[in-house]
């Protein structure tokens, strides 16, 4: 029996987003590190898919297969898993991947609850054909977990894989043509890109956040906001300060909340809860602004300053303002 | 009537520091604090908050694992829940098995929605919702952060916080819905909805009764701690702490 890879290559319109190639990436190593006998890309989509599977044919697959229908044209879980299905009757892979993006987390346990497979989430690293790597306990532990099935589900974790470089001969290129019925019980209404001045916070190189030392909803705006806005940083707040209604729920960053990991990350009056440090120690570089010398945040901060914020932090903004003009 | 399903799950408190166990693949539960896992909690107040806005609603909250896992689901019931379904059992339980049990609940009973936790926060694998959903032939609408149920408990609206934006859509019901944080911010379980849940209906049913195949299909060979963060230092002044910023970490 050929055992092959099937990765799931996400694309809006002609686009192809850089995430996409790192699914190439770890399709690519995963087919390395243990033998896999072939690597097949697929695109699901609407006008453009063609030109999306030009596009990443000479990035190292065997082969990319696309599926081009008006019903996918926007994606709906429901639609896609449909299609995805009928990908799967002519064509029995041994292994599905794709990007632990929303999407990938959204797609895939419909696509491993058909092919009745164990999926592994988020994945870092291959361990060898059947285990894998991935963070639990947003990141506190490590774990290899072990796929029972035969088949197997895998999303990969965007950040641990490069993105795969183009320069390989241009594989063959097929259309898959599928009906997919059209009531699927979902429509899709309409899409928001956030418009804010400001980052969003997952994507955001830099991070200010709050903690509940800063008292009041007025003192977070000020003093946060404020130096966040001077650094085109993202805000953050420690739950205490969300629980304190300081911040809004969704600015929340730690295990309960989002799990971040910019270049840089201003703590400022964060003591540091457990809950708090998992969502934020993947970052780059960790500044801790706190008067408590023994505060934990102080033991992840690669620059501590033992400061009072109320001090501190408007010396900071008026430094940076001028160093701007 | 309509009835909502909230699946929540039992999970170490978020303010525990995880210890592995001996053992090497689970984590050490010994004094260990629990509690309804905070996605979940999301969902079983908004399955409140619908209750509360159109009335004829009957909110059931449901939970897999070990005796202790009442404790989380009198929490539900405080909070406002009208009963809880306690499946019993000591064994692992992975999002496959998990979503097996809860499509047993589902069909025994007949719900307008089932709305739970986008993941949970000790194996973060966010499938369960979607797997179950997939299993139902239910359509899913995962991360939502509003959500808006018309009075017949026909179709729902749904804003997703999806990467990049906002995404909103309609779903026909029944359905699944997962939640996300901004969706609302949970209540506190008063004295009195203490009280009256001791009084709620709290149903134990033994996993091995079901006749389910809950065989992991995803197994802990392993954990280990992460690799710890290298020492910083500390700055003596909002200058210093520039000056490194910019000329050491180069992050400025």
């Amino acid at each position: 029996m050929s055992r092959v890879i099937l990765a799931y290559i996400e694309n809006n319109g002609v686009e192809v987003p850089k995430g996409s190639l790192s699914t190439i990436q770890a399709a690519l190593l995963l087919k390395k590190a243990h033998n896999y006998s072939g690597l097949v890309g697929l695109l699901l989509g609407g006008d453009g898919t063609e030109e999306a599977a030009k596009k990443v044919a000479a990035f190292g697959l065997d082969e990319v297969l696309y599926v081009k229908n008006n019903l996918l044209k926007t994606y709906l879980a429901t639609n896609y898993a449909l299609a995805f299905k009928k990908v799967l009757e002519t064509l029995a892979p041994t292994v599905v991947l794709a990007l632990a993006d929303t999407r990938g987390r959204d797609l895939m346990p419909r696509i491993s609850q058909h092919l009745d497979a164990g999926q592994a989430s988020d994945v870092i690293e291959f361990v060898d054909g059947g285990r894998f790597k991935r963070p639990m306990y947003a990141g506190n532990v490590l774990a290899t977990v072990e796929i029972t099935t035969a088949r197997k589900v895998v999303t990969v974790r965007q950040s641990a894989f490069d993105v795969a470089k183009s320069g390989a001969s241009e594989c063959p290129i097929r259309e898959l043509s599928i009906d997919i019925s059209a009531d699927s019980g979902m429509e899709f209404l309409s899409f928001d890109t956030v418009k804010s001045a400001r980052p969003q916070l997952v994507e955001a190189d830099r991070i200010v956040s709050g903690g509940v030392s800063l008292k009041s909803k007025e003192n977070f705006e000020k003093y946060i906001v404020a130096l966040a806005d001077v650094l085109g940083a993202a805000v953050g707040a420690s739950r205490a300060a969300v629980d304190a209604e300081y911040a809004p729920n969704d600015w929340q960053v730690g295990q309960t909340g989002k799990i971040v990991a910019p270049k840089l990350y201003i703590a400022v009056g964060i003591s540091g809860a457990i809950q708090h440090i998992a969502g934020m120690k993947s970052s780059k570089t960790i500044v801790a602004i706190n008067k408590d010398p023994e505060a934990p945040i102080f033991d992840v901060a690669d620059y501590g300053l033992v400061a009072d914020l109320y001090q501190a932090v408007p010396e900071l903004i008026s430094v940076l303002t001028a160093s701007k003009s | 009537m309509a009835k909502i399903l909230v699946p929540i799950k039992r999970v170490v408190d978020y303010e525990t520091k995880v210890r592995i166990h001996a053992d090497g693949n689970k984590i050490s539960e010994d004094g260990v604090k629990w509690i309804v896992n905070p996605f979940d909690e999301i969902a079983v107040e908004e399955a409140i908050r619908l209750k509360e806005q159109k009335g004829d609603v009957e909110v059931v909250v449901a939970s897999i694992g070990p005796d202790g896992t009442s404790e989380q689901l009198r929490t539900a019931l405080a909070m406002g829940a009208d009963r809880a379904i306690h499946v019993n059992t000591d064994a692992y339980i992975d999002s496959d098995a998990a979503h097996r049990i809860l499509a047993e609940i589902y069909l025994r009973d007949s719900f307008q929605l089932v709305i739970m936790g986008k993941q949970a926060i000790d194996s973060d694998a966010s499938q369960t919702g979607q797997l179950l959903a997939a299993r139902l032939g239910l359509p899913q609408a995962t991360f939502a952060s509003k959500l808006v149920i018309d009075d017949s408990f026909a179709t729902a609206t749904v804003v997703r916080e999806v990467d990049g934006g906002l995404e909103t859509l309609r779903i026909k019901l029944p359905a699944v819905v997962t939640t996300d944080l901004r969706l609302n911010q949970p209540r506190y379980p008063s004295l009195p909805g203490i009280v009256k849940a001791k009084k709620k209906p709290l149903d134990v049913i033994e996993l091995s009764g079901l006749g389910i195949d809950t065989a992991p299909k995803v197994r802990i060979v392993s954990m280990q701690p992460p690799a710890p963060r290298k020492a910083g230092v500390k700055v003596g002044s909002v200058a210093e702490l520039l000056d490194k910023l910019s000329n050491e970490a180069k992050v400025i």
